[in-house]
C-alpha cells in the first residue's frame, strides 16, 4: 500500500540528508566559499520549486545533484571554466603512466591528492567527486552530468588516469615532500 | 583469461559495477595474478585517497547550515515571509492614511463647522436685529422656538451671575435650523448655537477652545448638539457651558 506524503515533507527528507555533500560538491566546483553557498541556495529553491516535476521512485540524489551542476554551469564562473575537455588536452594530462609505488607514495599525501584534484579539469574533478566521494553509481553519474554510462565510463578511466599523473608530477616536483 | 581483458573490467570492478558472476570470476583472478593484484590495490587506494581528500573536505558554515535548514524544514513559510511583511505594511499605511484622512477630513469639518457659527456671531452683532425674540427671559425665550424648530431645550437659571440672556433666533447650520442664543457677561456677547446632533455638525471641543479671539466650546448632549461662542475667556465660555449642561 502507498502512502501519498505532502510533497514538502517528501522534499525537506529527502533533501536535508544532502546538505554536506552538495555544499561540498559546490565547493569543490566554485573553489570559492560564497560562491558554494550561493549554488546549495540556488539549487535548495530550484529544486523545492521543481520538485513537482521529480518522479517520486526515481533517484532523488542524482535529480538534486544535476540541478546543482546545472546551475553551476550557468553561474558567472561557471561560464567563465572550461566545462568541457577536448580528446587531446585529455590525452596530454592522462600521460605519463606513472608506476604502482609512486603512486602509492603520492596517494598518502592528503594536500597532494586535494591540490591535484582541484586542479583537474572540471569534468574529471566532477566525475571523481560523484564517483569516489559520493559512490554514485555509474548509472546515477550518467544522470547527473546527462551523459550516456557509456561516456561515463570511459571519462573516469581518463580522470583517473590524469589525477594519477598529476599526484605523481606534484610530487616529484617536490612541492609536497613525503 | 588473458590479463588485458581483465584490465578492461578494472575500473568496472573497483566501482561495485559488474554484475555478481564477473565479479567473483574477477576476484578468482587476482589471488592468482600478482601484477593484477597490486593494480587493482592501487587504483582501491586511489579512490579511497580521494574520498579522504575529498570528502567533507568543505564543512558548511554553521550559520549558513541553520539558515538552509531553517528553508527546507519550513517550505511553507519559506519565500512568503516578505509578500506577507508587504501586504502587512500595504494595510498598515493604507490603515494610517486612512486614520489621517479621516482625522483630517473631521478635523477641517469641525473647522468648517466652528467658522461657520462664527460668522453666524459675528454677522448676528453686526446686524441691526440681532434677535428676533428680545427677552432676558428664558421662559420667553424658550416657548417662542417651539414651531420654529424640530426639538426643544431647557435653558439655565442666571440669577447669581454676571451673565444675562439678550435674546434668541433661528439658525441654519447645514440646513439645519436650530437656536442661537445670545447671552452677555460684561458687555460682551457670547452666541449659544443648539443643533440636532447629527453627522455633520460633529466637533466635540470638550473644553473651550481658543481661534482667532473667539473662544469656542461645543458638546452633545441628549441629541442636541451645543456651541458656546464668544470674544469672552474661556472661564467665561467654561462658565456658560455647565450652566447651560446642567440645565432643566
Amino acid at each position: 500500500m502507498s502512502v501519498q506524503r505532502l510533497p514538502a515533507e517528501t522534499f525537506e527528507e529527502l533533501a536535508l540528508p544532502l546538505f554536506d555533500q552538495l555544499h561540498n560538491f559546490a565547493r569543490w566546483l566554485t573553489h570559492d566559499a560564497s560562491e558554494a553557498e550561493d549554488l546549495v541556495q540556488e539549487t535548495y529553491t530550484k529544486a523545492l520549486r521543481g520538485f513537482g516535476s521529480f518522479q517520486a521512485g526515481t533517484n532523488f540524489r542524482a535529480w538534486i545533484f544535476r540541478i546543482l551542476r546545472n546551475s553551476f554551469l550557468t553561474s558567472r564562473t561557471g561560464l567563465r571554466s572550461k566545462v568541457t575537455l577536448d580528446e587531446e588536452e585529455a590525452e596530454m594530462i592522462a600521460s605519463p603512466a606513472p608506476s604502482p609505488e609512486a603512486l602509492l607514495m603520492a596517494q598518502a599525501n592528503r594536500e597532494a591528492v586535494r591540490d591535484a584534484l582541484g586542479e583537474l579539469p572540471i569534468p574529471f574533478r566532477e566525475i571523481l567527486l560523484l564517483c569516489e566521494v559520493e559512490e554514485m553509481s555509474y548509472d546515477e553519474i550518467a544522470q547527473v552530468l546527462a551523459i550516456p554510462t557509456g561516456t561515463v565510463m570511459s571519462r573516469l578511466y581518463r580522470a583517473r588516469k590524469a589525477l594519477r599523473a598529476l599526484l605523481v608530477q606534484k610530487l616529484k616536483g617536490g612541492t609536497h615532500g613525503v | 583469461m588473458a590479463c588485458e581483458v581483465w584490465q578492461e573490467k578494472l575500473e568496472a570492478y573497483i566501482d561495485g559495477e559488474l554484475p555478481v558472476p564477473e565479479a567473483s570470476a574477477f576476484s578468482a583472478h587476482l589471488r592468482q595474478c600478482s601484477t593484477c593484484a597490486a593494480e587493482t590495490l592501487e587504483r582501491v587506494q586511489m579512490k579511497r585517497s580521494v574520498a579522504a581528500a575529498a570528502g567533507n573536505a568543505y564543512p558548511a558554515r554553521a550559520e549558513f547550515r541553520r539558515k538552509m535548514l531553517q528553508r527546507v524544514s519550513k517550505p511553507a513559510r519559506r519565500g512568503q515571509w516578505w509578500p506577507r511583511l508587504v501586504t502587512l505594511s500595504a494595510a498598515l499605511i493604507l490603515l494610517i492614511s486612512m486614520a489621517n484622512f479621516y482625522l483630517s477630513r473631521e478635523k477641517a469639518r469641525q473647522e468648517l463647522v466652528v467658522s461657520e457659527l462664527t460668522d453666524l456671531h459675528v454677522a448676528a452683532l453686526a446686524s441691526s436685529t440681532p434677535v428676533d425674540v428680545v427677552s432676558t427671559d428664558r421662559h420667553t425665550v424658550k416657548p417662542w422656538f417651539e414651531g420654529r424648530i424640530p426639538f426643544s431645550f431647557n435653558l439655565p437659571e442666571l440669577s447669581g451671575t454676571e451673565l444675562s440672556l439678550v435674546g434668541g433666533r433661528v439658525a441654519y447650520l447645514g440646513q439645519t435650523p436650530g437656536a442661537h442664543l445670545i447671552y452677555r457677561v460684561r458687555k460682551h456677547e457670547i452666541s449659544v448655537f443648539i443643533f440636532p446632533d447629527r453627522g455633520g455638525i460633529t466637533a466635540n471641543l470638550p473644553s473651550p477652545v481658543t481661534k482667532l479671539s473667539f473662544t469656542v466650546a461645543s458638546w452633545a448632549k441628549d441629541g442636541l448638539r451645543y456651541f458656546v461662542i464668544g470674544d469672552v475667556s474661556a472661564s467665561d465660555v467654561d462658565g456658560l457651558s455647565k450652566l447651560l449642561r446642567n440645565a432643566s
